[in-house]
């Protein structure tokens, strides 16, 4: 909403700079959003009164003038401009002087001949000919009569561009703050002065609005109201320059009288109107009715819309000439040759309205209004504003009466009068009649223990409604600050604890956290070679996606990471090692919210990366979070991996983690020229299986034994089948058994490796024997043999 | 003998003062000292003394002995000295090339703030809540008083799943939630992922994260919103820092404000940051709305309480002066390792 300080002022004094008066509005609750004064970059640039003009010796289309611009001597500009006379007034940018635009103005020659300066048109003061009907757009604007000729007297002055727009950023409640009236009143209540708002008053005319106008409503639960005059003999011309100044102060471009009134009053009372020329309603009836399916009507902005059953139109006997509340038909509005016309002052249902221009794609001043539902008791009034506008700017004869139809008397709201409990949930103590003075400055009437509440204000049911009220206007500021007593324990969930040990682990393991978007492409399951029966395609699908690479809830991960590290690729960095701690989305159907779990997903390449760095890692992050005994099954036939270097981790049967070279024609979809490694790890398994209660074993008292052991195996045996059954074998007495070597080549047979194992053997009750390491390694062996596995010889 | 003694007194003197190593040291030790050491030879001859000479020969041999122990002793001391300084010099190394580092990771920009938000109000008592991302219109509008066709809709482009079902445009609903499942007194604060449907731009991405807050108890006031805000911003920013609360609307709480922070840049005279201003809105909050209290099955009539949100990206950018949110899930490393 902009609002024009001249217009203001018609309705509220006050006292404060254009910085003050923002401040002051924006912490009373009316935000300001800026404020900008009228033809501020205009510099310089003064009335000039034409005293001479002939034509320039060396140029047919150029004319030298002399003006008096109110200084000792005429100035001599030189002008190519053709619709100039003697006597004229116009605006003269004097030497050195700035127009529209930030053009500077300096003297100069012109074929020869001195010019001090410029004559400007009505774009080089930053206006157009709607400011100034009279101007002409490829000339020089000689001023009218509603200026001020006053040689060297400063342009602003003289054509009123001298008004302070304030932008005000109205909330959805405040409906009533989209007019002047309305932000007078805020201006009042916030400065202490008084709101001077007359009731508007229509002259007698003559006739009786009956005999021309039937208004009928078939959809009263969508009109609430619908008042209608008629004003005949209309004189259609621009409005004078006052109205047309604050409309353009306000952003509305002046058309007409007629029109501009209709503005006019929506701007000054927030209530929107529209005049329809009679001789197009045919019948001279107004029906409001929902549209039928399959009519259309042309906008105002000469748009054709289709219209269906859910829209309010205002029509005729035979066709819709309005959308209701939206904007005018084209056909039946205002033109030069409008004899009598109809104005509207309706109320519609807020919802409708906004439904219908939202699908009509059109939101307009009208429709902004309506849509935070407007209150109909005040229809008649900006009725009876429009018809005295038009007898002040005798713009034609009105009709007298009013059509007034489905008058709703909307209950008043009437609440209790409870300062206490004001000032108890506000935290302050202010006395009754204080709070009752900022009340009725709001104009709100407070009698008898009872707060009654203004028609406009339909955003106020509750005490609490009555509480900020009082609050903003007693000042946010004011209020003591307090700082929050009683007792709180807050703990961390144990999801909480370990999502914090998660992300340290990961970060001391020397990966970096990223932050993906939760929705991905469809396309993103096809490009890590999802199956097509998998259910990872199962997706949350966003109905009104942003695009299509945004249009479903990952079910996986993964291709966010892969994305990642390929954007990091391309950028050339040479290693990456990620991490995310990402929400994936299972689907489950329509009636319950999808499944939200959480994964660890690690991502990384570079040059010393291989599949034991990243399985590495998740062994720390697992060992850190207290996970342990869980089995190492290598993994063939996931198709985002390499089959020969992939493995999934499990715990109790369940899968805990997927650890993997990304399989060669994912690498090649994603576009790297490096091996990528990734792997997931499920937050939820690691947090039902986690032991974080750790607790402290006695420091041995008996020296262990170690024995190094080299076997020969097929190289289809694995080191976790090896170990298990060496520890098997072996029994409580193994402490630890660790890889050392694996080793394949020319001292070993083809097809064969050999594999090396630390044991260290220890008890727990004396210092074991020699011997008794022996049988327990040759236990070992044993077993292996039975495997075909033989010691290393 | 004396003689004797006092011969291998000097030569002795004579030779260690010119000892240049351990080694030659040790030899002469063994040559003088030694079991069949020079003066060990002269004691020897101590038994043909007669009674009188013997204790006098004996002081003056020890005397000896225990002179070139000591100096022995002494220059092992000052060759050790020497040679330890040699090693050292011979094993110095430019300490100006860069250490061998078990690199850490970083965190995220992000979560660097929101850890130390929760910290923050982990500090004042308040617990950490959550809820779902994909989220009913029930707890993300309607509980919120925010009915269908609600303007406040329009403010918020919404994704939607079903007619019934969306992601998130806030993390109130979160607040419901919490209500729903736990009697006051509430102290609680929930971030999340919000999900709007804005095209991507320097300012605006369609997933952001917010930092719900809400407290409910037995005489909560708007003086309770105002003094701990005060105190998270005072523990964010320093604590000269003072808040500056606007009014605004929010359908949910009532009275409702927007919280301007004084500009941490430039104090509050006015700086390219807050453009101009001194001030920097960093939340938006008020009194948990009546309606919504009811809704969440609590008595408004017993109980009241205020509620806020934190954009964190706000807070992150104003943190390390990014200008673009984009950068936040471009994710490049040259990003991420400046933090």
């Amino acid at each position: 909403m902009n609002l024009s300080k001249k217009w203001l002022k018609d309705y509220v004094d006050f006292d404060a700079t254009d910085k003050e008066f923002a401040d002051a509005l924006t912490l009373s609750g009316s935000k300001v959003e800026g404020f900008e004064t009228e033809g501020a970059e205009l510099k310089n640039i003064v009335v000039g009164h034409l005293l001479q003009i002939e034509h320039h010796p060396d140029a047919d289309t150029l004319w030298i003038c002399q003006l008096d611009v109110g200084e000792d001597e005429p100035v001599q500009i030189v002008t190519s401009a053709q619709n100039l006379k003697v006597g004229d007034y116009v605006p003269v940018a004097k030497h050195k002087s700035v127009v529209a635009g930030g053009h500077h103005i300096e003297k100069g020659k012109l074929r020869g001949v001195l010019s001090k300066g410029m004559m400007c048109s009505v774009a080089e003061l930053g206006l157009t000919v709607h400011d100034f009907p009279y101007a002409i757009e490829d000339g020089i604007f000689v001023l009218g009569d509603d200026c001020k000729k006053v040689p060297g007297m400063d342009i602003h002055e003289a054509i009123g561009l001298n008004d302070t727009v304030t932008e005000f950023e109205i909330t959805s409640n405040r409906p009533d703050c989209l007019s002047v009236i309305g932000l007078a009143r805020e201006t009042a209540a916030t400065f202490g002065t008084k709101l001077n708002v007359k009731e508007p008053v229509v002259k007698p005319g003559h006739g009786d609005v009956n005999d021309m106008l039937k208004v009928t409503i078939e959809a009263p639960e969508k009109c609430y109201r619908y008042v209608g005059a008629v004003v005949e003999n209309v004189r259609v011309k621009p409005s004078p320059l006052w109205m047309r100044e604050r409309l353009r102060a306000s952003g509305v471009r002046p058309i007409n009288n007629i029109v501009d009134i209709t503005n006019y009053v929506m701007l000054e009372y927030g209530q929107p109107m529209h005049a329809f020329d009679l001789r197009f309603l045919k019948g001279g009836e107004v029906i409001v009715r929902n549209a039928v399916n399959g009519e259309s009507i042309t906008t105002l902005d000469g748009e054709v819309r289709e219209l269906d059953d859910t829209m309010l139109v205002i029509a005729d006997a035979e066709k819709p000439v309005a959308v209701a509340g939206v904007m005018g038909g084209e056909y039946s509005g205002i033109m030069d040759d409008t004899t009598t016309i109809v104005f509207e002052s309706a109320c519609f249902n807020g919802a409708s309205v906004r439904r219908t221009a939202k699908k009509l794609g059109m939101r307009t001043e009208a429709s902004a209004r309506y849509e935070k539902e407007l209150n109909p008791h005040d229809c008649h009034r900006t009725l009876n504003r429009a018809l005295e506008l038009v007898q002040l700017l005798d713009a034609g004869d009105v009709v007298n009466g009013a059509v007034d139809c489905n008058k709703v008397v909307k209950e008043q709201t009437v609440l209790d009068f409870d300062p206490e409990w004001v000032n108890n949930f506000i935290g302050i103590n202010l006395g009754a009649d204080e709070q009752k003075k900022i009340l009725e400055a709001l104009d709100f009437e407070v009698k008898d223990g009872k707060i009654y509440v203004p028609f406009f204000r339909n955003d106020i049911e509750h005490k609490a409604d009555i509480s900020e009220e009082i609050a903003r206007f007693y000042g946010y500021g004011n209020i003591p600050n307090r700082p929050l007593s009683g007792t709180a324990n807050a703990k961390l969930t144990d999801r909480q604890k370990l999502i914090r040990q998660l992300d340290s682990a990961l970060i001391g393991c020397g990966l970096t956290e990223i932050y993906t978007y939760s929705f991905v492409s469809p396309k993103s399951v096809d490009k890590i070679r999802v199956p097509e029966n998998s259910d990872l395609r199962k997706f949350v699908v966003i109905s009104n996606p942003l695009g299509d690479d945004t249009s479903v809830m990952r079910t996986i991960a993964v291709p966010s990471m892969l994305d990642v590290l390929s954007k990091n690729y391309n950028n050339r960095n040479l290693d990456a090692a990620l991490y995310e701690i990402a929400t994936e989305y299972i689907s489950r159907g329509t009636e319950e919210l999808p499944l939200e779990k959480q994964s660890v997903i690690i991502g990384m390449y570079g040059k010393d990366v291989d599949f034991y760095s990243i399985k590495g890692t998740v062994e720390e992050i697992l060992k850190n979070a207290g996970v342990y005994g869980y089995d190492v099954v290598p993994v063939k036939d996931n198709p985002t991996y390499h089959p020969g270097r992939c493995a999934m981790l499990t715990i109790d049967g369940e899968e805990l983690a997927v650890i993997g070279e990304i399989h060669p024609d994912v690498s090649e979809a994603y576009g790297f020229g490096t091996r990528v490694y990734i792997a997931s790890i499920s937050v939820e398994v690691i947090e039902k299986y986690r032991n974080d209660r750790k607790t402290y074993t006695a420091l041995p008292k008996f020296p262990a034994l170690t024995r190094d052991l080299a076997f020969v195996c097929k190289k289809e045996h694995t080191v976790l089948e090896l170990e298990k059954r060496i520890s098997n074998a072996v029994g409580s007495l193994l402490e630890d058994i660790s890889l050392f070597d694996i080793y394949e080549g020319s001292q070993i047979p083809k097809g064969m490796k050999s594999v090396a194992f630390s044991l260290k053997l220890r008890s727990n009750e004396r210092t074991l024997k020699d011997t008794e390491a022996d049988e327990a390694v040759n236990r070992a062996i044993k077993a292996l043999n039975e495997l075909g596995i033989t010691l290393r010889s | 003998m004396k003689q004797q003694l006092e011969n291998i007194k000097a030569e002795a003197a004579a030779k260690i003062a010119e000892v240049q190593s351990r080694a030659e040291l040790d030899a002469l030790k063994i040559k003088y000292l030694g079991k069949k050491g020079e003066l060990t030879a002269i004691l020897k001859q101590m038994g043909k003394l007669t009674a009188e000479e013997r204790p006098v020969m004996g002081q003056l041999a020890n005397e000896v002995r225990s002179y070139i122990e000591n100096f022995i002793s002494e220059t092992g001391e000052k060759i050790k000295a020497v040679e330890t300084e040699k090693r050292l010099e011979a094993e110095a190394i430019d300490v100006t090339v860069p250490g061998k580092s078990n690199a850490l990771g970083h965190k995220h920009p992000l979560s660097i703030v929101l850890d130390e938000v929760k910290d923050i109000f982990f500090g004042m008592g308040f617990n950490i809540a959550s809820g779902p991302e994909v989220e009913w219109d029930y707890y993300n509008f309607e509980a919120l008083n925010i009915p269908e066709d609600h303007p406040a809709r329009d403010t918020q482009d919404t994704f939607y799943i079903t007619e019934k079902m969306l992601l998130r445009t806030q993390t109130s609903p979160v607040q419901i939630r919490v209500m729903e499942n736990q009697a006051p007194p509430i102290r609680v604060i929930a971030p999340g992922r919000v999900y709007r449907s804005d095209a991507v731009d320097a300012t605006h991405s369609p997933i952001f994260h917010q930092i719900e807050g809400l407290v409910v108890d037995k005489g909560i006031t708007m003086g309770d919103l105002k003094g701990c805000l005060e105190a998270f911003a005072k523990s964010l920013y320093g604590e000269d820092t003072k808040i500056r609360l606007r009014p605004h609307h929010f359908p949910f709480t009532e009275p409702s404000c927007e919280i301007d922070v004084s500009c941490f840049r430039c104090g509050g005279k006015g700086c390219p940051m807050c453009k101009g201003e001194g001030w920097i809105e960093i939340l938006g909050g008020g009194m948990v709305h009546p309606k919504v209290l009811k809704t969440g099955g609590i008595d408004p009539e017993v109980y009241s309480g205020f509620a806020f949100g934190i954009g964190l990206e706000r807070l992150v950018m104003f943190r390390f002066n990014v200008d673009d949110i984009r950068l936040y899930y471009d994710n490049d490393i040259r990003f991420l390792n400046q933090f």
